[in-house]
């Protein structure tokens, strides 16, 4: 019960912005209107919501692995391929009867997780770290959608699940959930929506608590000074490994659930664009703040969608121009810039009242 | 009883002998002090013993075990504990923050708060504990990770030039804080520049030149000693 209370009071800290009753009072009125939002909506825009919403995992992947943890990985959207893939071969091969997309889900987030145990394993055990560690998780990232992409033939098939190559893997069944009478089918809308919402609240919440607890600890403890990180005597490469293997399974759920929103999956999604976006929101948001990082992805991607109708090429100078504002303005990030601003604010005014 | 053995270290970096078959034995209990000119080999002895490095050939004891091959965090966990010669606390994080860093993994809790409290007034840093370390001046800076390195408890207290940047006041505060730690049974080995602080404390100096140990003995006996005088003055004294 104790450690319950614990656990709770870890919600709050140095290493998130955002405390006290205004802060989740906000937070309350947050959820309760994206709760409420669906039925006052239509289906299309619930479902383009969900879309938004499935980017907001990878971002914070790459907020866990670059802002806290120091390491900039250009892999997650490799991480975000293969669970994305694992989900389609494994629904297509074996159905969605007894709950197994639920399942399917799960065995894919997980085969993303152990490919980052490899890959991470040789990275830091292998002291790669730095630019070299940007550059090994770019190439691997290339790699495997060059390998897709060239899986057009009928020869690359997982059992019943064709590759396709350039074109992707379409048809995998959407998330069923068995059900007495009818299983319900979660399709990209307002099913998929609450499933969503509710994963990203507790994978908000849960990394909050992770990143102030003594683990969160030492992993800004690394990104500040490895050396003196081991020097207190922690295992410093397997921190990072396991910071890492957690960011990857984000990545990955990040690849399930785009993979069952829109019943399929490319090699595109492991391209250079695809890599790099995740960069940009994360970046502009604020990398070492998680409420900064699900803000900025967001606000960034809905900016990006109402300009990508002029045309994609506006959209992706738009992305580049904010990028450089971000440098020039707020290095650590404007939603995060501004938090802090508002906090200073805050701050000043309650002394003042006081 | 010797704590630390240091038998026939070597190591290259490239054709530099930066090491060149050091033996060294720490007496349990003593405050051993480090000197000679820049470059001497100094730091890097340091990187030995904490396998930073690994010697090219030798061997190091570390309270009758041999680890040599041993990672750095575990060696930590065997009682070393070092404090650089650039500071090296976490620059972003605030002060109060690095030392919850080096005391979490030994408390828990109300007790941790209440040990960062104590090792707060102990550092004199009450009043920065909110302040982002890297503002720190350098004087606090090396408070701050001397600090850091003492929450571990160490048997083996390592001490990379810990009085640089100080005043004398300072430095003769340090080494007071050095004997009380010395008094609870910690070792000492500190590398220092400054003699006066090295005849505050030191119950025994090696003096390290062109990687080689080159002399050892008391201050008294060391400063009498002419060869040692003559490799000083070979150099600006720093
Ligand atoms: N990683 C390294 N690679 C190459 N050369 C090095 C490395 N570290 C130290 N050296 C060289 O080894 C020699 C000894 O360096 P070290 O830092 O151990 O000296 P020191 O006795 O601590 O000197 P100081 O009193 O200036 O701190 C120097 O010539 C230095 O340039
Ligand atoms: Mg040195």
């Amino acid at each position: 019960m104790t450690g319950l209370l614990a656990m709770f009071r870890r919600l709050e800290g140095p290493q998130t912005v955002g405390r006290g009753p205004a802060f989740w009072g906000l937070f309350a009125l947050v959820l309760a209107v994206a709760l409420a939002y669906p039925l006052f909506s239509d289906g299309y825009t619930v479902g383009n919501t969900v879309y938004f919403f499935v980017w907001v995992f990878i971002a914070l992947s790459l907020c866990l692995i670059w802002g806290y943890g120091g390491s900039l990985s250009f892999g997650q959207t490799a991480f975000f391929g293969i669970a994305g893939y694992s989900y389609g071969i494994l629904t297509i091969n074996f159905g969605s009867g007894y709950g197994f997309t639920l399942l399917a889900l799960v065995m894919a987030v997980a085969i993303a997780a152990l490919f980052a145990v490899l890959l991470g394993y040789f990275m830091f055990f292998g002291r790669i770290a730095g630019v070299f560690l940007g550059i090994v998780t770019l190439a691997v990232t290339l790699m495997l959608e060059r390998f897709m992409a060239q899986t057009a033939g009928p020869e690359w098939h997982i059992g019943a699940a064709r590759l396709n190559g350039f074109n992707g893997m379409s048809a995998m069944p959407p998330l069923t959930i068995p059900w007495p009478g009818e299983p319900i089918v979660l399709f990209a809308d307002v099913g998929l929506y609450y499933l969503v919402l509710g994963l990203l609240a507790f994978v908000y919440l849960a990394l909050r608590i992770l990143m102030n607890s003594s683990f969160g600890n030492v992993i800004v403890a690394i990104r500040e000074n490895p050396e003196r990180a081991e020097m207190l005597g922690y295992d410093v490469r397997k921190y990072q490994l396991i910071t890492f293997v957690i960011g990857a399974a984000l990545a990955g759920l990040s690849g399930v659930l785009y993979t069952v929103w829109g019943q399929y999956i490319t090699p595109s999604s492991m391209g250079m664009t695809a890599a790099a976006l995740p960069l940009i929101w994360v970046a502009v948001g604020g990398r070492s703040d998680l409420t900064s990082t699900v803000i900025g992805t967001l606000v960034v991607l809905a900016a990006f969608q109402a300009l990508t109708i002029y045309g994609s090429q506006y959209a992706l100078v738009f992305m580049g121009v904010l990028l450089v504002l971000t440098v020039l303005i707020a290095p650590n990030g404007l939603v995060l810039g501004a938090m802090n601003w508002l906090g200073r604010i805050a701050s000043r005014l309650t002394q003042r009242a006081g | 009883m010797s704590l630390l053995e240091l038998r026939k270290l070597n190591k290259h970096f490239g054709g530099l002998h930066v090491t060149n078959s050091v033996d060294l034995t720490l007496r349990a209990g003593e405050i051993h002090c480090l000197i000679g000119p820049n470059g001497a080999g100094k730091s890097t002895l340091f990187r030995l013993i904490l396998g930073e490095h690994r010697p090219g050939s030798g061997d190091i004891l570390f309270a009758g075990e041999n680890i040599t091959a041993l990672k750095s965090f575990a060696r930590i966990h065997r009682g070393l504990s070092v404090k650089f010669q650039v500071p090296g606390v976490f620059k972003g994080l605030s002060v109060r923050q690095n030392l919850e860093i080096a005391l979490q993994s030994r408390h828990r809790g109300g007790e941790l708060e209440a040990e960062i409290g104590r090792l707060l007034a102990f550092l004199g840093l009450e009043s920065e504990q909110t302040q982002i370390a890297g503002n720190l001046s350098h004087g606090q800076k090396q408070w701050l990770e001397i600090g850091m390195a003492i929450s571990l408890k160490p048997r083996l207290l390592l001490l990379d030039e810990p009085t640089a940047g100080m005043s004398p006041e300072e430095t003769h505060m340090t080494g007071e804080m050095v004997q009380r730690l010395n008094a609870g049974g910690m070792t000492v080995l500190a590398i220092e520049h400054d003699m006066a602080f090295v005849r505050q404390v030191a119950h025994r100096v090696t003096v390290l030149h062109l990687g080689q140990v080159f002399a050892q003995g008391s201050i008294d006996e060391i400063v009498a000693d002419e060869r040692v005088a003559a490799i000083y003055l070979g150099q600006a004294h720093a």
